[in-house]
């Protein structure tokens, strides 16, 4: 081990002689790591915007019609004297989503960790283009800065929610926005560039590039969740690049696609929109459920149970999200013989999700847990995606569906999925993560008190969110007290609403700590979590170039508690002493 | 924290009541298992020094059960929920005798349009109300659903109905309802800045009743 340790010194050493400039290296770098980081700046910043523009819609549903206590900042044109008026809530709900799905989840699953993980866990010195890498991130900054330009422009930002649907979306005369609503389409098609770029870049990194004895199987189940996810990236987000630039010129230069008056189809567009947006659901779990099933396995001190069932499964739900788009038009007017069609498709979901939750109850079935801040957000990750799942079949049922669709009941299942599901998982793989980014330890202390204390106000917000839904509150309404069979639920809302804000306000906990530890986090040494993974086995902070050697990997990717070694974890380039480190099978 | 339903009027209420909570003990049981076992792991196989864990690759005799018993069970929803979908929403599902209604969307209001005396749609004496709906309860009702603008959706969440209003489409929808009363009718789906106050209010009245009503509104058309 000494002759081993001393031989990565000097490999550190060597690493270190870099003499980029500092615009090379940080700001205009092709380094993956770099890049990944940015990313991370990037979309952690559009998760607190966004998270903004939800408490003030929850102050609206809490305390409708009532001066928002600081609201008096916002123009006449959003909200004059701190009232909210209509348009500007819809702007809220349309942004609230827009920046949640495509700023902050997508870019913080795909665009920090693809980036970030998937040369230093196969064993490459970068991405297969770097360059093309560089200009992922660089294409994401201005698509960034068309959205957030929305706001200022006159008639307001894009109004029709995050799904667009037209003709709302197609007509100015009928949404009173048409600036907004094109920036949105303008934004959305360059981002999706930057998508298309990088996801064809992780594709051809993990085909390519993978180390000796990297095998497909010997893939650790976050690389297997970005490869899939990377591939409905590529083939989701042209479709809607297309829908968009069609929205763009109903609305600019009339061309009717989606407006009937002229033989279009309003259908046309939400078949679009949901081609691609059920594949883009996947996109915002897939590599969730990957980073979750790394750090159970690491949290257990066990290997992944049933890792072939897990692979297959990330692959099943990867196909059916192809074929279950029109769950979400049940009540459009689309013939109502696909709805069993459908029904079907989307009910079998459940299989694969069924396989990975029980496979993650599975790893930890006799484990050795250790419940460091990442493990508690990846099983935090398991209990709330299953409620979520869960909730999911009630839509699916096409009879129940027609009374829940559209209600609050839906907005509970997403923010299960997208929030207790995606984020919490998040929550775990920056944490996680964090020491081969920065070198640091984030602290443990603050984040198992952000953490216990978002489990709490998390549900707290969005479980009660079910039952307003069940009692048929609507979405996307300005003001439920309305409506006569809404009052009744009026102080739900209020609850609902300063449960958000204490959510809201715990996460600054998480903001400090992820500040400070940048600067005076304990220094991380090469392993902290004593994991398998090959990125463990580099210098925290990873140098340029990775590897001074290229690994060779001998092992699964979560051979912990091995029978053969003393210690609890058997990294993936150590061959088992007292064996010939013969040559790896296959490639 | 309260999962039932509201109460329900109309005569395929119970049908989507009964399969709601088919589910809700379905996935209840789903619920309690992985959240139970989740609490009991953390706790049985917390950490301990000089622990180690099992080592295990998995089993595959239980993959086999927990695919096959989701698998399964999801089969069964769908055969359950398949009839009632077709009952409700399906292409020959309006009963014949069911009495046609004009139902057109607009923001940010509910323009009805009825037949008259003669019971025909599209005849001179058809007549049109504003946010008025009014149904004769125990009687199949079809409602020809248009929009003059942009998507609506015509809800009323006390016979358990939803269908989006497309502009360019006539869709058919019905519904009987079983109990006198006035109910809200809301708009479901995003309709621009009125949205959240595009109400309007079913009046179900017995036979009697309607036509009292309906001889009043013919009655101030013809003075008008």
């Amino acid at each position: 081990m000494a002759t081993t340790a001393a031989t990565f010194d000097q490999a550190t050493q060597h690493a270190h002689v870099d003499d980029r400039s500092f615009l090379r290296r940080y700001i205009f770098s092709t380094d993956h790591k770099i890049i990944g980081i940015q990313f991370l700046l990037m979309s952690l910043l559009f998760l607190t915007l966004g998270g903004t523009l939800a408490m003030v819609m929850r102050w609206q549903l809490g305390f409708p019609g009532q001066a928002m206590p600081g609201g008096g900042v916002l123009p006449e044109t959003m909200a004059p004297g701190g009232i909210l008026l209509p348009e500007f809530y819809l702007a809220l709900v349309t942004m609230h989503g827009t920046f949640m799905v495509f700023f902050a989840i997508m870019p913080l699953l795909v665009g920090v960790f693809a980036n970030f993980l998937i040369p230093l866990k196969i064993g490459a010195p970068d991405m297969a283009f770097p360059r093309i890498n560089m200009a992922s991130f660089w294409i994401a900054v201005p698509a960034g800065i068309l959205m957030l330009a929305g706001f200022f422009v006159e008639g307001g930002h894009a109004g029709a929610g995050w799904t667009s649907y037209a003709p709302l979306s197609a007509m100015p005369e009928m949404s009173g926005v048409s600036w907004g609503q094109q920036l949105w389409c303008l934004s959305l098609v360059i981002l999706g560039l930057g998508s298309i770029l990088g996801s064809m870049n992780y594709i051809a990194t993990i085909i390519n590039m993978r180390a000796p004895g990297m095998t497909w199987f010997r893939l650790p189940l976050s690389i297997w969740a970005l490869f899939i996810t990377s591939i409905l990236v590529l083939l989701a987000i042209p479709i809607l690049s297309g829908a968009a630039i069609m929205l763009l010129f109903d609305q600019t230069i009339g061309t009717h696609f989606f407006l009937p008056a002229e033989g279009g189809q309003p259908l046309l567009w939400q078949h679009l929109f949901w081609f691609f947006g059920h594949p883009e659901v996947y996109i915002l779990i897939l590599p969730a459920m990957g980073f979750v099933s790394d750090i159970i396995a690491n949290g257990s001190r066990k290997p992944i149970f049933g890792y072939h069932s897990m692979v297959f499964a990330i692959i099943g739900i990867g196909f059916l999200g192809w074929i279950v788009w029109g769950h979400h038009m049940f009540q459009s007017g689309m013939n109502p013989t696909l709805g069993m069609t459908f029904m079907i498709s989307t009910m079998f979901i459940a299989v694969p999700s069924a396989i990975k939750t029980f496979n993650w109850m599975g790893t930890m079935w006799r484990g050795n847990l250790q419940f460091h801040v990442p493990m508690l957000h990846a099983i935090a990750f398991v209990a709330m995606f299953v409620i979520g799942g869960l909730s999911g079949v009630f839509m699916a049922a096409t009879p129940v569906d027609i009374y829940i669709h559209d209600t609050y009941f839906i907005v509970a299942h997403i923010h299960y999925v997208l929030f207790g599901g995606s984020l919490f998982a998040l929550f775990g793989a920056i944490t996680f993560w964090y020491p081969k980014m920065f070198g640091r330890m984030m602290s443990p202390f603050w984040g198992k008190v952000h953490f216990a204390l978002t489990f709490v106000f998390y549900n707290l917000t969005f479980w009660p969110m079910h039952e307003i839904g069940l009692k048929g509150h609507m979405r996307r309404i300005y003001d439920p007290t309305q409506y006569e069979f809404l009052q009744p639920l009026q102080p739900l809302n209020r609850f609902i609403t300063i449960a958000a804000f204490l959510l809201f306000a715990v996460q600054i906990i998480f903001a400090l700590n992820f500040v400070l530890s940048w600067f005076f986090g304990a220094k991380a040494g090469r392993n902290p979590w004593n994991d398998t993974g090959l990125e463990w086995s580099t210098p925290s902070p990873a140098p340029h170039g990775n590897f001074e050697r290229t690994p060779t990997v001998y092992h699964a990717p979560y051979e912990f508690s091995h029978p053969q070694v003393t210690e609890d974890y058997l990294p993936q380039d150590r061959p088992l002493e007292g064996r010939p480190a013969s040559a790896p099978a296959g490639r | 924290m309260d999962w039932m339903l509201p109460p329900a009027f109309s005569t395929f209420a119970p049908g989507i009541d009964r399969i709601y909570y088919v589910i809700l003990v379905l996935t209840g049981i789903a619920f309690v298992i992985v959240e139970a076992g989740l609490i009991w792991f953390v706790i049985k196989y917390r950490g301990r020094p000089g622990r180690k864990a099992y080592y295990t690759h998995g089993n595959n005799t239980a993959e086999v059960v927990w695919t096959a018993v989701p698998a399964v069970t999801v089969v069964v929803l769908g055969i359950m929920s398949g009839p009632i979908w077709n009952k409700i929403k399906g292409r020959d599902s309006v009963p014949a005798d069911a009495a046609p209604v004009g139902i057109r969307g607009q923001q940010f209001e509910w323009h009805v349009t009825y037949p008259g005396a003669d019971g025909q749609l599209g005849s001179s004496d058809d007549f049109t109300v504003r946010n008025q709906l009014h149904v004769v309860v125990n009687r199949p009702t079809v409602a020809l659903l248009t929009s003059e603008d942009v998507i609506h959706s015509f809800f009323v969440p006390a016979f358990r109905l939803k269908q989006d209003a497309v502009p360019g489409m006539e869709i058919r929808v019905w519904f009987e309802p079983t109990q006198t009363g006035r109910y809200e009718l809301a708009c479901a789906e995003l309709c621009g800045l009125g949205h959240y106050r595009m109400r309007a209010f079913v009046e179900v009245h017995t036979e009697q009743d309607y036509q009292r009503w309906l001889a009043e509104q013919t009655s101030n058309a013809a003075a008008q």
